[in-house]
């Protein structure tokens, strides 16, 4: 249903540009010969029905259709970029649970039952401040200071490793800290409950009762919140991208929506769509993992 | 609704954001009129020039200054803020309310679009739509607007949804109100707080995907510009000076945080409902102090638990309260005791105390606390071998089977990580030991059974699972908490004889707990009766029918009909209300409920009294003839 919803709006949103498409991209000044046979070539002369049972076809063979500027195959300039953006975002992720679960852990054990009030209160007020600035203003922030200011790391393209330091980072910091406040609170509520207690009753060790008691427990709901903010991290890649001019699909995406490069568009949308899609399903299957109910269910 | 308004400006976060945003506000309204010539002046001497006292922000590439451009560009960011955001709430009010109104087939259509589409990322959507509708200021305002609709249009169904389920939205259906009326008279007027919630945060959103629309240059054009337009200008001359970038960063920064402050202090006092004014408890400060009893039944070194002046203290709004209020027992080895007492007399606390379950913020105090000759009050010398004794020789079953084990733990590694941790048994034989445990508690199949999840046990199953788990062990005592109180009437009795059979071949003590006097009297040698936070009388199950002397536990005897029935809630009957930890009154607690109490009882404490063939009681007028008020005479 999603990846239907998501093919046709890809396919929809090029009939939806108020006017002519096609006379946008090439500007007022085209020639009208040119246009029409853009048009043509585009098979946007065709009925709908036609055109969407075409797109489709094509989407299945890989065919994304070919940029109006530039002549090349969208899926190529695609498979080109993608590593790019996809390595950031899996990298951001990475960083961000690495750092978001432990922290929430830490912070739940340190401050449960109203104990280390400023710990709490400084937690609570970094987290919500951190989580609340965009990911692009982090990475500005970032490059003011550690590219600009100390020289630490590039300002911005994609060359060695470290090059990815300040892109992962100004992508990580925001989602590890709403993360991490979901990990604490959740953490918090499984802490309280009588499986806990009885592991308590049953004179664990502390690291044991949290780790392999409470953990696993708060983790099955973070999951669900948490693929929301991964999502959007990918989404983010779009923005940070640019602040690092990032050789990705989020600088592709936005070059071809000024340039009017509608079949870029398209097949950009698609990926990142795609792109959510999976990961939606990567946490409904670590769920169901995770829930022994629900893997009863499913055999 | 005023008075609402005023306490969240009291609260500190609300405070914080709604002056933020007063001041956003305020520069968007003034700032163009007061330096939007200031922010146009083309300084051509001081072209893209770092911060200086003359320009604090530095300049442009046409020496404008930026900190005046950065205060004048509130308004358009704050217009175009609140046009999407209105636009938002409008299609996301439509949507959210169209599967309520049109119902049916189309209802459900709608219902599942929006769920499409909010599995999808803000950002994205915007995009689309940004494509769709142009690049500029008014086709972002369309892009972002739809792109919120999506996740308020669902809030707004989940919250219809849990309306239109009440009684008086049904009876105005019933009555044939038609459906636009029941949505805008009865409905909506009841989601609009969570709703004004959640586009207050929402607004904070919208700010910074204008600011990112912008920032990519799909936003706002030149000549006109907001905050991302400028961090967009500011990108390129970062190397020159970060703050043309980052000043109006922190703006959008600022503003995005005034609204979700404010957002959270509305969430936060629409959330507490609680009335503020409290009633005057009183607790008692001057604690008579509790006569030592000597357990003289059984020789003290013959004690599995010893436990002399317990308390529980839990810190209060008006001072500390005490649930347990000097507590002193003996258990002696193989012992069978029982603690009975009416919900809020501190038996539980009692038995979680002991085992070492209470935590922060309640503290526990007492003069004497050993289990097995171990002193538990002092911090043991290490922690790993006393972890190891109670691991092993103190079992407890809790009340309620369902939520006790870890749902995501397979039966048999919960009963044998004990074994690991605790005896040294490696996987193998920890896991044999686990699955011999569940044999001994007679559960069928345990091989297979040990590899299930809790949920795939009966709660009966789960809790012989439970005294499984104390039998990884060698238990001396079991401590049971209302061990059957969750489970069906046919199981109790079949879990309660396990226990027995349990005690008898290992020979371990039990402490039962329940406020059931017939569970007692059929598995206990002795009952201690708990009422307010004390024992008031501890005597032999034998007695407790016919030589019961304190008025209470006459009661109690008395409001079950006969000692063998089952019965679901037996103490219902006894007339009056048991007494609030908080406010324990001088003298006898029981006094307002006691037909024998005196004078003397409303002003004097009785203390814990030895009496004949090793009883405890804690009475002015025990022994005294008394015509217990029966169920039926009360009812009379
Ligand atoms: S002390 Fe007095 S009030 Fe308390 S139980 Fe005995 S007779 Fe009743």
């Amino acid at each position: 249903m999603s990846l239907w919803v998501l093919v046709t709006v890809s396919f929809l949103m090029i009939h939806l540009v108020p006017g002519d498409p096609v006379r946008a991209a090439l500007g007022m000044t085209a020639p009208t010969e040119l246009v029409e046979a853009k048009r043509q070539a585009l098979g946007l002369n065709d009925p709908l029905l036609t055109q969407y049972v075409h797109y489709l076809g094509n989407l299945l063979h890989g065919d994304l259709g070919e940029s109006i500027t530039t002549q090349l195959p969208v899926s190529e300039t695609i498979s080109q970029r993608l590593p790019a953006t996809a390595s950031l975002a899996v990298l951001a992720f990475l960083v961000a649970i690495a750092v978001a679960v432990p922290l929430g852990v830490t912070v739940a054990v340190a401050t449960r039952r109203g104990r280390r009030r400023r710990t709490e209160l400084a937690f609570a007020g970094g987290s919500v401040v951190l989580g609340a600035i965009p990911d692009f203003l982090v990475g500005v922030a970032l490059v003011a200071v550690f590219a600009v200011g100390l020289g630490w790391f590039p300002v911005a393209g994609r060359t060695d490793a470290s090059s990815y330091v300040l892109p992962v980072l100004a992508l990580a910091i925001g989602p590890a800290a709403v993360l991490a406040r979901i990990v604490r609170v959740e953490m918090l509520a499984v802490l309280e409950t009588d499986y806990v207690r009885t592991a308590r009753a049953k004179r664990l060790p502390a690291r044991r009762i949290y780790l392999r008691h409470a953990l696993p427990n708060a983790v099955t709901a973070t999951l669900t919140l948490g693929g929301m903010l991964l999502a959007s991290m990918v989404a983010g890649t779009v923005l940070v991208e640019n602040v690092f001019s990032w050789p990705g699909l989020g600088s592709t995406i936005v070059q071809s929506i000024v340039t009017k490069d509608y079949p870029v568009v398209q097949g950009t949308v698609l990926v990142y769509g795609l792109g959510v899609l999976v990961i939606n399903t990567l946490v409904d299957v670590a769920l169901a993992v995770l829930d022994p109910r629900s893997t009863i269910g499913e055999l | 609704m005023s008075q609402r308004w005023i306490r969240i400006v009291k609260t500190p976060v609300g405070l914080v954001g709604l002056s933020l945003l007063s001041l956003i506000v305020l520069l968007a309204v003034f700032a163009p009129i007061l330096w939007g010539d200031k922010a146009s002046v083309v300084d051509t001497e001081n072209l893209l020039a770092g911060p200086s006292a003359q320009h604090w922000f530095g300049t442009d590439n046409l020496g404008r200054d930026l900190f005046f451009r950065v205060l004048v560009a509130t308004r358009l960011s704050l217009t175009l803020t609140l046009v999407a955001t209105a636009l938002g709430t409008v299609i996301g009010l439509v949507l959210g309310t169209a599967p309520e109104l049109l119902g049916g087939r189309l209802g459900r259509l709608v219902t599942a679009l929006v769920n499409v589409f909010v599995a999808f990322p803000g950002l994205l959507l915007v995009l689309v739509f940004a494509v769709i509708f142009g690049v500029g200021a008014r086709g972002a305002v369309l892009a972002i607007g739809l792109a919120v609709a999506p996740g308020l249009a669902r809030l707004c169904q989940t919250l219809v949804a849990g309306v239109t389920g009440l009684e008086y939205v049904a009876a105005a259906r019933i009555t044939g109100v038609n459906r636009f009326r029941i949505m805008a008279r009865h409905v909506l007027p009841n989601v609009a707080e969570p709703l004004i919630v959640n586009v207050t945060i929402t607004a904070g959103a919208i700010l910074l995907s204008f600011a990112g629309l912008s920032f990519l240059g799909l936003g706002v054009q030149a000549p006109e510009y907001d905050w991302g337009r400028l961090m967009q200008d500011g990108l390129s001359g970062i190397f020159v000076h970060p703050l043309a970038a980052l000043g109006p960063g922190i703006m959008v920064v600022l503003a995005g945080l005034a609204f979700n402050l404010t957002g959270e202090a509305i969430a936060g006092v629409f959330g507490i409902s609680t009335p503020t004014g409290t009633g005057t408890l009183r607790v008692p400060t001057d604690e008579t102090p509790v006569t030592d009893i000597p357990h003289d039944h059984a020789a003290d070194g013959d004690l599995v638990l010893d436990v002399r002046d317990l308390s529980v203290t839990f810190p209060g709004a008006n001072g500390p309260v005490r649930p347990v209020r000097g507590v002193s027992f003996g258990i002696a080895a193989g012992e069978a005791v029982g603690v009975v007492g009416e919900s809020g007399s501190g038996k539980s606390l009692t038995a979680l105390s002991i085992a070492g379950l209470v935590e922060e913020p309640a503290s526990i105090d007492a003069r004497h606390l050993t289990f097995c000759g171990t002193d538990l009050l002092e911090e043991p010398a290490s922690g790993q071998t006393r972890d190891t004794l109670l691991g092993t020789s103190l079992a407890v079953v809790f009340q309620d089977p369902m939520t006790s084990f870890n749902p995501t733990m397979r039966i048999g590694a919960q009963l044998a990580e004990v074994g690991r941790h605790h005896q040294g048994l490696d996987r193998k034989k920890a896991s044999a030991r686990a699955v011999d445990r569940l044999r001994a508690v007679r559960v069928r199949d345990p091989e297979r059974r040990a590899r299930q999840y809790p949920f795939e046990f009966s709660g009966g199953m789960r809790q012989r699972a439970m005294i499984g788990m104390g039998l990884m062990g060698s238990p001396r005592l079991i401590i049971a908490d209302e061990p059957t109180t969750a489970l069906d009437v046919t199981v109790q009795s079949q879990v309660l004889a396990l226990l027995q059979d349990v005690r008898r071949e290992e020979g371990a003590a039990l402490l039962l707990i329940s406020h059931d006097v017939s569970v007692v009297a059929d598995v206990c040698d002795r009952v201690l009766v708990m009422y307010a936070g004390r024992i008031v009388e501890d005597l032999p199950t034998a007695d407790l029918r016919t030589r019961a002397r304190h008025p209470y536990t006459r009661a109690l005897v008395a409001a079950v009909p006969a000692m063998t029935t089952d019965i679901d809630t037996p103490l219902a009957t006894i007339p009056g209300h048991p007494v609030e930890p908080a406010q324990v009154p001088v003298g006898c607690a029981y006094a307002a409920r006691c037909p024998l109490a005196t004078v003397r009882c409303r002003e004097q404490d009785p203390t814990l009294t030895a009496g004949p063939g090793g009883s405890r009681v804690a009475c002015w007028h025990a022994d005294e003839p008394a015509d217990v008020v029966t169920a039926e005479e009360a009812l009379a």
